[in-house]
């Protein structure tokens, strides 16, 4: 089963999604998105300065990936939607990762917002990649709303905590029909391929490989967990069980009196 | 005067393309607000600033 990654209409061969926020110079940000062989990278927008001519664009050009533009930073509904506007204009693309925080400590999401602000893109023709909270609920009421994914965390933004919820996850995976990414919280390659066990269709990650010592091979990592996850989870792993299962046949087994 | 990216600045009665012209902005990947609209490209040239607006003008950074 399990054809490439589609969303919205869109197909991708990866099934990793490169968050550029960390990365101590573009060119390890150029050698990671080499690396992860991803297609689609975001960025987040921010006010003019002295280091606005620094060439992320080029970069980003260079290397052939789609930008999706966050509204990172965005406490509430209106902020996002403006934020997501100005995206579309700088960038000339209709999607966005849609981020409304609702407390800087834990940079969780703020649930009512981040569903009032992807009622109104929706409404004005965006495509809508919400990082949501991991609720079976709200992710169900985004995906009603018209997101074309939805994108629950598996712990904090930058905390490299891994999937504090998996059974919730799961829950999200199977009652999903929008593809499900799971944005923010991998730490390492084991927590992507944990994710991608659990049935989620792409990893969204920034931090565990721009942050790593050798972001390259981190993003290297990375990139084999995700694919080594996805086969798995279409592989069937064979059910847990309390007590041992013998890979040995019983019969035949020798009597040495 | 008007407020350009959270700082006092002369401007009011310029165009939008004029209050670029004064900053170091980059060729491309940019996009302006006035008073929490955005201002399309095509409109910059034309698009007078009023005495007392608020203008942010944005491009892309690394972020997550």
């Amino acid at each position: 089963m399990s054809g490439p990654l589609q969303i919205a209409g869109r197909t991708f061969t990866s099934r990793l999604i490169l968050g550029t926020g960390g990365f101590p110079s573009l060119d390890l940000l150029a050698a990671a998105i080499d690396a992860t062989k991803t297609e689609m990278v975001t960025v987040a927008l921010r006010r003019v300065d002295a280091a606005s001519r620094d060439g992320l664009v080029g970069v980003l050009d260079e290397a052939g990936v789609q930008v999706l533009p966050n509204t990172a930073g965005c406490f509430t509904a209106r902020d996002a939607v403006l934020t997501a506007k100005l995206a579309r204009e700088a960038f000339e693309t209709d999607w966005v990762k849609l981020e409304v925080i609702g407390d800087e400590r834990t940079l969780l999401p703020d649930a009512p917002e981040l569903l009032v602000a992807a009622e109104e893109l929706i409404d004005d023709g965006f495509t809508v990649l919400p990082y949501t909270n991991d609720d079976p609920i709200l992710a169900k009421r985004l995906e009603d709303a018209g997101c074309a994914a939805v994108m629950p965390l598996g712990s904090p933004i930058g905390s490299g905590m891994g999937i504090r919820n998996p059974y919730n996850i799961a829950l999200i995976v199977e009652q999903a029909r929008v593809p499900v990414i799971l944005d923010a919280g991998v730490g390492t390659a084991s927590d992507a391929a944990l994710a991608m066990e659990l049935g989620c269709d792409a990893i969204l990650t920034a931090s565990a490989i721009s942050r790593a010592e050798d972001p390259v091979a981190m993003a290297t990592a990375i990139r084999l967990a995700t694919e080594a996850g996805h086969a798995a989870r279409h592989a069937g792993r064979i059910p847990r069980r309390l007590y041992a299962e013998p890979s040995t046949q019983h019969a035949g087994l020798p009597s040495f009196g | 005067m008007i407020t350009l990216n959270g700082e006092p600045a002369e401007g009011g009665g310029a165009t939008v393309e004029q209050l670029l012209a004064r900053l170091d902005v980059p060729g491309r990947g940019v996009a302006v607000a006035v008073d929490a609209e955005v201002v399309p490209k095509s409109e910059w040239a034309s698009h007078v600033v009023p005495e007392g607006a608020h203008v942010e003008v944005v491009t892309a950074v690394q972020g997550g």
